[in-house]
Formats: structure tokens, C-alpha cells, sequence
């Protein structure tokens, strides 16, 4: 020991001992740790044994440590069942606006402010959740998908009817599901190119576009033929059977003349998932709920709008 | 008597005290540990009015929980009440949202302009009487007394080795501290929850973990400030000091040692002659009472809070040794060097600086005043949905969304009728309102509520991308209306 103490050098400027180490003449100082620093790691050190026991930390061999392979800790702590827990919590607290949708009536929604803002919420956060992919987040959709904003509706648009066609959706193998097909009248050549043309200069001239007047006159003539059974002799459509309204100013497919032309040549097939069964009743009222107060909803009964009968 | 004998005498039945301004600027160096500073008593007007500041102070801060304020039967009846839950700040009549916090911002600016207009006039005054941090150490030197005597007894205490007088004294002092402090701690949360409530629950562990948080960091805070670290707290921690330079000035009565009068200090002897001599006897009592180890012989000085118990430590002095009162004193720098060229002393509240921090204050003050009484209850925001932007419908009108925001502040509940102010063909559709009244907004006491609006523009009436509108709500019993701005897009040209 007495041997040891005196090989220590100190260095003569800082006091500080030396390791013994030379290097090109520079001595390496053993500098210590700070003893804040020190006392910190062993700090930790101490808590890292104390989680261990606590908290899940070590691999365990299959059968050791129940159906996990790692230790659970004293606490059993498992951030998974945390989430579940909180997501069951959120349902709970949802759970008494669903409640209380259930079995109301668009008016009585309408009129509750507690529950016109649970609806609005709920079926906004299901509708982007669900819908907006195709609707787009403001539900004013695209070319062949509807804008449910407006007071359009190709299958009805009362509180029922929205929610009928959510539930069981348009084409799909439901066996309640709205259907219909309009035939591709060019691909499985039942009219010819001109006359396509044509009906399209009629059905464009309905909605008060302008064309010629013998093209109109002879597309007229093969309408009554050919269209009139679904989209009435009128052309006012018929929500029985989904065929649209083709008086009005809105185009599904679009108002340019080649896009109705493409239109009448392919037949249109559009398609929507049916929601019963991926969705549960009371998150397909609030969205039924929620479209219907988009603006457009219709009130039951009411179906003498601009695409109704 | 061999012990009286080492006290060097200042005066004829006056020792001179050992005490060391160890504040002082020659003595303290910089990186010098901390030194105890054991602060006499005082005895005198100052050390009088003091005690009567910290009176009604701390009588302020622990009565006005416990006031009520009748706000009828949907708000509070607490007087001051800082309500996070319910997002409302209570003062008496003034009830405060959390959009109106400017009013706090005005209540800051009105605050700093007095402090700084004080300090003009006064120096220190708010350092040296009402600042919190002065009004609890005081207390807590009251109590240190109580328990281990004056300077000397403490010091004499500090010194000895630990016995169980040593011990007794010192627990009780510590205990009697953090109950102090904890009464701090605990007066605080009950500005932010129904006082009386909070205090049943505190006590049987009902209250708000928060309440318990707070109430906790305070107890540990006030003992810390106010106990150990005090003049520590106004040097390093606060930073008005290093501000007191700039707002004071060579006019501001500051607590002032007299040199003219002083100088040159010493002894005085039985015999000797006032004449050619200063009043100052060196009896360094200004030193011993100065809870800030500081000499104000030195002049002013960045420690020093002003809390003017060495005038009433020397006048005490002057008065036993026979010269006039106010060798320290509340004086003007320009004013003490006036004295020792014989002229006669000037006083001017009316300078520059006073005058322009009490415009600002005034102008502050009536902005804020201006903007109580004109302060409405009913307000009216607007926001046109933008996704989708303006929707078409079928027979080529147009419509539009709205979420219209009324908020009611007036503990009443409100029907109002809407109107827009814009083209008269526009068609509303309120959602929920009743049908036999379809433009009635109906909203609780003290409440915001959205509403949603359609506004429909027929194809005809479309004359442009866009049309101005104003929405207007018109309270049908008080007569109370509120207006905002907004618009239609038609879509017109895309």
C-alpha cells in the first residue's frame, strides 16, 4: 500500500494524479468521474433493478412466465391490455350517445342539440374513418361518386332510405342491395355511334344544353326506345330503379358531351360496399345521420324531389 | 465583566455591534459560501408599519377565498375564483372567459407601470413592504425569534453544540415553519376551487390530486424561499433588482444614509464635543438589523430591498445619544448632496419619468375601464364550411354551410332571432331550430353553442363568385344584438 502511494505521481498544475501513461511527453490525468455524475449512474443502476422487478423486462422461457414469452413484473403491467382497457373506456363514454340514436327519428335528432352534435361527431369521425376514400372528406365526391351534399339522391334521401342503401349498398352481393344496370348501349352494340350521339345531344339538351335540332329530334326518337323505361319518358329518372334525374343540373359522370357519349357506350356500374355487418347499427345511424344533415336529407315522404316522382 | 470589556463602545452605554455586512461589495466575494445573516429587531415606525403590511397582506390572501359573491344559481358564489374547469376567471362582479385573457394582459401592464412608478417615487417600497417574498420571511424570522431569540441568542444557538435545548428549538422552529408554509400552500388551491369544498376534502383526501400538487411545491417553496434561502432569493433568484437601477433615479426617495450629516463617523465619547464630527457613532445597529447583510452607509446598493428598518435602528441611537433623528432616512441622492453644501433640500414628484409611467398607467387603466363597461354579453362568430366550398343543387342554386358560434355570457338564458343581412333571396335552413320558428337560436346561461346554417342563393339571384352577407342575433327580451361578417360563395365563373 505504502509501495503504491508512493508510485502515485500528482500532476504539479492541477494536483490531479496521473494515470502513468506517456505519450510523446503528455501524461494522462486520471481524472475522476464527478461525483454528481457517479452517484446519477448508480442511481440508475439501482432503478434498472427495480424495474426488472416491477415492470416486464426479461426474456422467459416458453412456459415460465404464462402465455407471455417475458416476464410480467410485479406490477403485470402489459401495454396492450392498457389500450384495450382504454379503448372499452371510450366506448363506454360514447355509449350513451349511441343509446340514445337508437330508434330516434331524424326529427328528434334534429331537434336535441346534444344529440345534433353527437350525430355530427360521431358520423363525421365514421365517415372519414369509412366513406371520404371515395366521397371525399367533405362528401362532395368525384366524377361517378356523389357529392351527398346536395339534394341529388339516386337511390332516396330520407333518413330510411340513406340508411337502407348504407346498410346494404349498391351492387354488391347483398340480397337486399339496390341494383340495376344501365347496358353498355356501344360496347354490346345495341345503338350505333351516331346514335349515341345523338340521345346524348337529346339527353343534353334536356338540362338545357344547347345542340343540333336534327340530332336532338332523331336521339329523341331512339330515347323513348331505348331509355325511357328507367329514366321516364321525361327523363325525370326513377329512384326505383337508381336511374337518375336527367333534367337536372347534376352529372354523375360528368356534363360534357363526350363524357356522356362515353357514358351511353359503357353502361355505368357504379358500385358502393354494403355496411351491415363490417359496421355495427348504431355507427350506421350516426353516419346515416350525419349524411342525411349534410344538407340534402329529404324528409320522409317528401319524395317528389327534383329526382323523385 | 471581562466579556463587556471586548465590545468596543460607540457611545456612552452603546456597544458597538460585531455585526458584518457580509453582503457588503468589499466583504463578499465571488464565489464565497453563503454567510447566515441574523437580523436584529427592530423597534420604530417602520418596523411598525411592516408588521401592519404583513397584517393586512397575509389577511388578504387568506380572507378573500372564503368571500361570497352572489352569481345566481348557475355560477359560482365564490368571489375570487380562478375556475379551470369551467374555464371562467371570477372577480366580485367581473367574470372573465378564457378569449378575454387580455384583460389579465392589462391587469400586468397595470401592475408593472405601478411598480415602476413607485420606484420612482419611492425606490423599493414594493421589495422593501409587499412583496411576498419579503412578507413571509419577515414571518418566518418572527417565528426563528420566538423560538431562538435575538441576533445574538440565534448566533450564541448556532454556535453551541447540539443539546437538547439546541434541539427542542430547532424542531420547534422547523415545525412551526412548515405548518406556516403549508397554510400557504393550502390558501393557494382554494383560489381555484370552492374554498370551503376544497378545505373539507384536503383534509380527508377527497380534493383534486392537482390541489394536492400544488398545495405540496408551495409548502416546499415558502419553506425553502422564506426559511433558508431569503436574501438569496431578492440577490440571484429575482430580477427586479437588476430593473430597480433603471427606474430609480438621483430624485427618488430611497432609504438614504446622510454622509453629509455622518461623516466622519466613530466613537463618541462621553465629553466630546458634537462639533467636527458626524452623527455616525459606528454603533453598526443599521448593520445588525439588515435583513440583507448589507451596510447602507455604502449608498444604495443591489441587495439592499429597502425595507427601512436601519432608519429605525439609527433613530433609535440618535435619539439615546442626543442628536436628531433621520441620519438614515427616506432621502433623494440629489437631496443629500445638497445638505452638504448647505442648500436647502428639493423634492419633485412631477418629474419626466414619474409623469410619463402615470399617463401610461392612466391610459391603461381607462383602456381597460373602457373596455369593462363596454364589455358585451352576447357575441357572434362565424365559419363558412369550405369542404365542400359551396354546393350545387339540382335546379342550379347554390348553397353554403355555416357553424354560427353564439356565446352568452350573461347568466341568463337567451332566445334570439336570426337574421342575414345580404340578399334578400338568400333561404336559411337553421338545423334544430323549431319549425313554427324556424330563425330562433335558443342558448343557455353562461354557454357557447354552434349552430348549424344552410343559406341557399336560387340560380336567378347568383350575380357573381361571391356575395357579402352579415349575421345578425337579436336578443328578443334584452334587446342585446351582435353582429359578424361572412359570405356565399356561388362558384359563379369557375
Amino acid at each position: 500500500m505504502s509501495d503504491n502511494e508512493h508510485d502515485v505521481e500528482h500532476d504539479a498544475h492541477s494536483g490531479t494524479q496521473t494515470t502513468g501513461h506517456t505519450w510523446d511527453g503528455i501524461k494522462e490525468l486520471d481524472t475522476p468521474l464527478p461525483r454528481w455524475w457517479l452517484w446519477i449512474f448508480y442511481a440508475t443502476c439501482a432503478w434498472a433493478v427495480v424495474y426488472w422487478v416491477l415492470m416486464p423486462a426479461w426474456p422467459a422461457l416458453p412456459g415460465l412466465a404464462g402465455e407471455t414469452d417475458h416476464t410480467r413484473g410485479l406490477r403485470d403491467h402489459s401495454e396492450r391490455a392498457n389500450v384495450a382497457a382504454a379503448v372499452a373506456d371510450l366506448q363506454a363514454q360514447r355509449a350513451s350517445g349511441f343509446a340514445a340514436l337508437e330508434g330516434a327519428s331524424i326529427e328528434q335528432i334534429e331537434n336535441d342539440p346534444q344529440l345534433l352534435g353527437f350525430v355530427r361527431a360521431a358520423g363525421e369521425s365514421a365517415f372519414g374513418d369509412n366513406c371520404a376514400t371515395c366521397h371525399g372528406a367533405g362528401a362532395q365526391g368525384f366524377v361517378g361518386y356523389p357529392n351527398l351534399n346536395d339534394d341529388v339522391w339516386l337511390w332516396g334521401g330520407s333518413y330510411e332510405e340513406i340508411r337502407t342503401t348504407i346498410r346494404f349498398g349498391i351492387r354488391t352481393d347483398h340480397p337486399d342491395t339496390h341494383f340495376s344496370q344501365m347496358p353498355s348501349f356501344g360496347r354490346d352494340e345495341l345503338l350505333s355511334r351516331s346514335e349515341i350521339a345523338d340521345v346524348a345531344d337529346y339527353v343534353l339538351s334536356l338540362s338545357g344544353h344547347e345542340a343540333d335540332a336534327e340530332a336532338i329530334a332523331h336521339g329523341a326518337t331512339i330515347y323513348q326506345a331505348q331509355c325511357a323505361s328507367c329514366h321516364m319518358a321525361d327523363g325525370s329518372g326513377d329512384r326505383l330503379q337508381g336511374a337518375p334525374n336527367l333534367t337536372d343540373r347534376d352529372w354523375l359522370y360528368g356534363s360534357e358531351r363526350d363524357q356522356v357519349i362515353d357514358i351511353i357506350h359503357r353502361g355505368p356500374y357504379g358500385v358502393m360496399p354494403s355496411w351491415e355487418g363490417r359496421l355495427d347499427a348504431a355507427t350506421i345511424d350516426a353516419l346515416a345521420a350525419y349524411v342525411y344533415l349534410l344538407g340534402g336529407g329529404e324528409s320522409d315522404g317528401a319524395a317528389n324531389g327534383p329526382t323523385g316522382r | 465583566m471581562s466579556e463587556q470589556k471586548k465590545h468596543a463602545m460607540a457611545a456612552p452605554g452603546i456597544r458597538q455591534s460585531k455585526a458584518e455586512a457580509v453582503n457588503a461589495a468589499d466583504t463578499r466575494e465571488l464565489y464565497k459560501k453563503r454567510e447566515q445573516i441574523y437580523p436584529k429587531l427592530a423597534h420604530g415606525k417602520f418596523r411598525s408599519l411592516k408588521w401592519l403590511v404583513m397584517a393586512v397582506t397575509l389577511g388578504i390572501y387568506y380572507i378573500v377565498p372564503f368571500l361570497r359573491w352572489d352569481r345566481g344559481p348557475d355560477a359560482p358564489d365564490q368571489a375570487v375564483l380562478v375556475d379551470f374547469a369551467g374555464r371562467r376567471f371570477y372577480f366580485f362582479f367581473i367574470e372573465i372567459w378564457p378569449q378575454e385573457v387580455y384583460y389579465i394582459t392589462g391587469l400586468l401592464i397595470l401592475a408593472a407601470l405601478a411598480l415602476f412608478l413607485a420606484t420612482a417615487l419611492f425606490g423599493r417600497v414594493w421589495c422593501g413592504y409587499a412583496c411576498p417574498q419579503t412578507v413571509w420571511t419577515d414571518l418566518f424570522i418572527w417565528v426563528e425569534r420566538a423560538f431562538e431569540g435575538d441576533r445574538n441568542a440565534r448566533m450564541r444557538l448556532d454556535k453551541s453544540p447540539w443539546s437538547f435545548n439546541k434541539l427542542w428549538r430547532k424542531v420547534g422552529k422547523h415545525t412551526v415553519w412548515l405548518l406556516i408554509a403549508l397554510a400557504t400552500g393550502g390558501a393557494w388551491i382554494l383560489y381555484f376551487h370552492d374554498a370551503y369544498d376544497t378545505l373539507a376534502n384536503f383534509f380527508t383526501g377527497q380534493a383534486a390530486a392537482s390541489s394536492y400538487l400544488f398545495a405540496g411545491v408551495l409548502t416546499f417553496t415558502t419553506y425553502t424561499l422564506a426559511g433558508t434561502m431569503r436574501e438569496q432569493v431578492c440577490t440571484y433568484m429575482c430580477p427586479w433588482p437588476r430593473i430597480q437601477a433603471a427606474m430609480t433615479d438621483r430624485e427618488a426617495l430611497n432609504v438614504t444614509y446622510r454622509f453629509d450629516r455622518g461623516e466622519p463617523r466613530g466613537a463618541h465619547k462621553k465629553s466630546e464635543s458634537w462639533d467636527d464630527r458626524g452623527d455616525c457613532i459606528d454603533c453598526k445597529q443599521c448593520v445588525a438589523v439588515c435583513p440583507m447583510g448589507v451596510d447602507i452607509r455604502e449608498g444604495s446598493q443591489l441587495e439592499c430591498i429597502q425595507c427601512a428598518l436601519c432608519i429605525d435602528a439609527c433613530d433609535d441611537i440618535m435619539k439615546k445619544v442626543g442628536r436628531p433623528t433621520g441620519l438614515i432616512t427616506y432621502e433623494t441622492d440629489d437631496n443629500v448632496e445638497r445638505f452638504e453644501k448647505g442648500e436647502k433640500p428639493r423634492y419633485r414628484f412631477f418629474r419626466a419619468r414619474t409623469m410619463v409611467y402615470a399617463t401610461a398607467f392612466l391610459i391603461v387603466a381607462a383602456v381597460m375601464l373602457g373596455a369593462l363597461v363596454n364589455r358585451t354579453e352576447l357575441e357572434l362568430n362565424s365559419q363558412r364550411d369550405r369542404n365542400p366550398n359551396y354546393v350545387i343543387l339540382s335546379d342550379g342554386s347554390v348553397r353554403n354551410g355555416y357553424t354560427l358560434k353564439v356565446v352568452n355570457k350573461a347568466n341568463e338564458p337567451r332566445i334570439m332571432d336570426l337574421v342575414v343581412e345580404g340578399d334578400p333571396s338568400i333561404q336559411v335552413r337553421v338545423l334544430g331550430a323549431p319549425e313554427d320558428d324556424p330563425m330562433q337560436l335558443s342558448i343557455e346561461a353562461d354557454r357557447t353553442r354552434d349552430f348549424v346554417l344552410y343559406l341557399t342563393l336560387p340560380a336567378d339571384a347568383v350575380d357573381g363568385p361571391r356575395e357579402e352577407l352579415r349575421f345578425r342575433v337579436t336578443d328578443r327580451t334584452t334587446g342585446e344584438t351582435a353582429t359578424t361578417p361572412s359570405m356565399i360563395i356561388t362558384g359563379a365563373g369557375e
